[in-house]
């Protein structure tokens, strides 16, 4: 299990990292989509089918279909490949790039100061367990997430009525 | 030969099987080419096919070699890479798909405990075979066709994972297997469940944009919508990722609302791979009449009957599955 997790990861990690670098806005997408999978996969090397499986559904089936979808309505062409290539100046990355280094070395430093004692994949966290967890510590989270999800769907419904049958 | 230990031979054994259900899917869905238009033929009251061979059963050969030799054309206006990937997702994610189907007690791919969802999984990322295609052909009729198999897929996806619910709540299992056993010993689920099993039949034509759901390709508005650009091989992949994926809702139709591969009343136990063989052609012959007979309703309309009549009836039925069941589960059982 630990050589798929690491594979996975490594090509979350590249994957990830042409989403970024990549001038063509649906090419970028499909690198985004790949990194989705793939972190879809570490989750089923870590043990947790039921999550890794919701990664591909949710994110990488639906979301991101939406993403190509607005994507492929504007029809953007070779100027705006050029535009992108013209904001990726070291100048712009420099910062962001930065904070994110920092960020990784906090992460390093709190990853290797207090290693866990458990190794990769040795428990497996099934739908059931997700389901008890959810409808129990979780209970308040779920609940609000379904409220901003009422609230999401009466906006598209308000947006997407018809003027003309009032 | 002291490298063939019985592990070993399990291994080869396994994986001679997995290579076989793929080999009959593949070329099922081609020969399924031949069947529905024959079919089409006899429903519709006209000859179909009949020249090449007896009954024209040749047909089908003549066709690939046609299709084999075609030149592989890339018009110069389209996105080599995504263009080339679309037809390979498009045949691929459903026929990945159909390794979490158990073809009889002791045949079958993958032992998946979250079976089901990996399909739902597999459907999802197939919407991005006709999305790329459409979007990398650069024609206004592919792009059209694609916006629309999009819009559709996504909408009827989203009732048709809600229709299943119902029989993993009654089931309380995500594997295929447990799906099938518990129909052995208790009722096919067709009986209890059978709002789902209407509303999952509609979402799985509506998912394989067969007829009246074929919107996305639409001959005469959309001549041919997301694959208009397409020719030799990339095409016969297209077509035969649609045929995998009549094969692949029939058998899911089969193992999750008729018993799998168990005949009725537990007949000729022997005979599990000829039940779940006929049961499949069943509804594969479902979907050709379905072609035959049904007009082709306005894209509107299909969208409306998606969210406004089968969304409520899928969560209707689950919330009065889940209300039966807790019903009728012992006192304490429950958390």
């Amino acid at each position: 299990m630990e050589f798929a997790f690491y594979f996975a990861s490594g090509v979350a990690v590249l994957a990830t990292l042409r989403v970024i670098t990549n001038t063509n806005p649906v090419h970028a997408l499909l690198y985004l989509i790949i990194s989705l999978i793939a972190i879809a996969m570490t989750f089923f090397a870590l043990g947790a089918p039921f999550a890794g499986i919701l990664e591909v559904i949710a994110y990488a089936g639906a979301i991101m279909v939406l993403f190509v979808f607005v994507v492929m309505m504007l029809n953007l062409g070779p100027a705006q490949a050029a535009q992108e290539k013209a904001w990726f100046k070291p100048g712009i990355w420099a910062g962001p790039m930065l904070l994110g280094v920092l960020l990784l070395l906090e992460l390093g430093v709190v990853l290797f100061g207090h290693p866990s004692a458990t190794a990769i994949g040795t428990t497996t966290v099934d739908a059931k367990a997700v389901g008890i967890s959810l409808f129990g510590p979780y209970l308040l989270v779920v609940e609000l997430a379904s409220m901003l999800l009422l609230a999401g769907v009466v906006t598209a419904f308000h947006i997407g009525r018809h003027e003309a049958k009032e | 030969m002291s490298w063939l230990t019985p592990v070993v031979v399990d291994v080869i054994i396994q994986v001679l099987k997995c290579i076989v259900v793929l080999l009959a899917v593949v070329v099922g869905g081609a020969l399924l080419s031949f069947i529905e238009r024959r079919l089409l033929g006899w429903w519709q009251d006209r000859y179909g096919p009949n020249r090449v061979g007896p009954f024209g059963m040749f047909q089908i050969a003549a066709d690939m070699l046609k299709m084999f030799f075609k030149e592989d054309w890339n018009p110069p206006f389209v996105d080599r890479v995504i263009f080339t990937l679309a037809p390979v997702v498009a045949m691929s994610a459903l026929l990945i798909a159909f390794s979490v189907i158990p073809i009889t007690a002791t045949w079958g791919v993958a032992d998946l405990n979250i079976g089901l969802l990996f399909f739902f999984a597999m459907a999802g990322l197939s919407v991005y075979a006709v999305l790329f295609a459409g979007w990398s052909s650069n024609n206004k009729y592919a792009l059209l066709g694609s916006l629309r198999a999009s819009a559709q897929t996504v909408s009827y996806e989203v009732f048709m994972g809600l229709a299943l619910m119902g029989v993993v709540v009654q089931v309380g299992s995500f594997n295929m297997r447990d799906i099938v056993e518990y129909q052995a010993q208790n009722l096919w689920l067709i009986i209890p469940q059978f709002f789902g099993f209407c509303t999952f039949f509609i979402a799985g034509v509506a998912v394989t944009h067969r007829h009246p759901f074929d919107q996305p390709e639409a001959e005469q508005e959309l001549a041919d919508g997301y694959h208009i650009e397409y020719a030799g091989m990339k095409w016969g992949m297209f077509f035969v990722g649609e045929y995998i994926g009549i094969i692949l809702v029939s058998a899911l139709l089969v193992t999750l609302f008729f018993g799998g591969w168990h005949g009725p009343f537990n007949l000729l136990p022997q005979l599990s791979f000829l039940w779940f063989a006929l049961k499949t052609s069943f509804f594969i012959m479902l979907f050709v009449l379905l072609r035959a007979s049904i007009p082709r309703p306005r894209y509107d309309q299909v969208m409306e009957f998606g969210w406004k009549f089968c969304l409520p009836l899928t969560l209707l039925n689950l919330l009065v599955t889940a209300a039966v069941v807790l019903l009728h589960a012992p006192a304490g059982a429950v958390q």
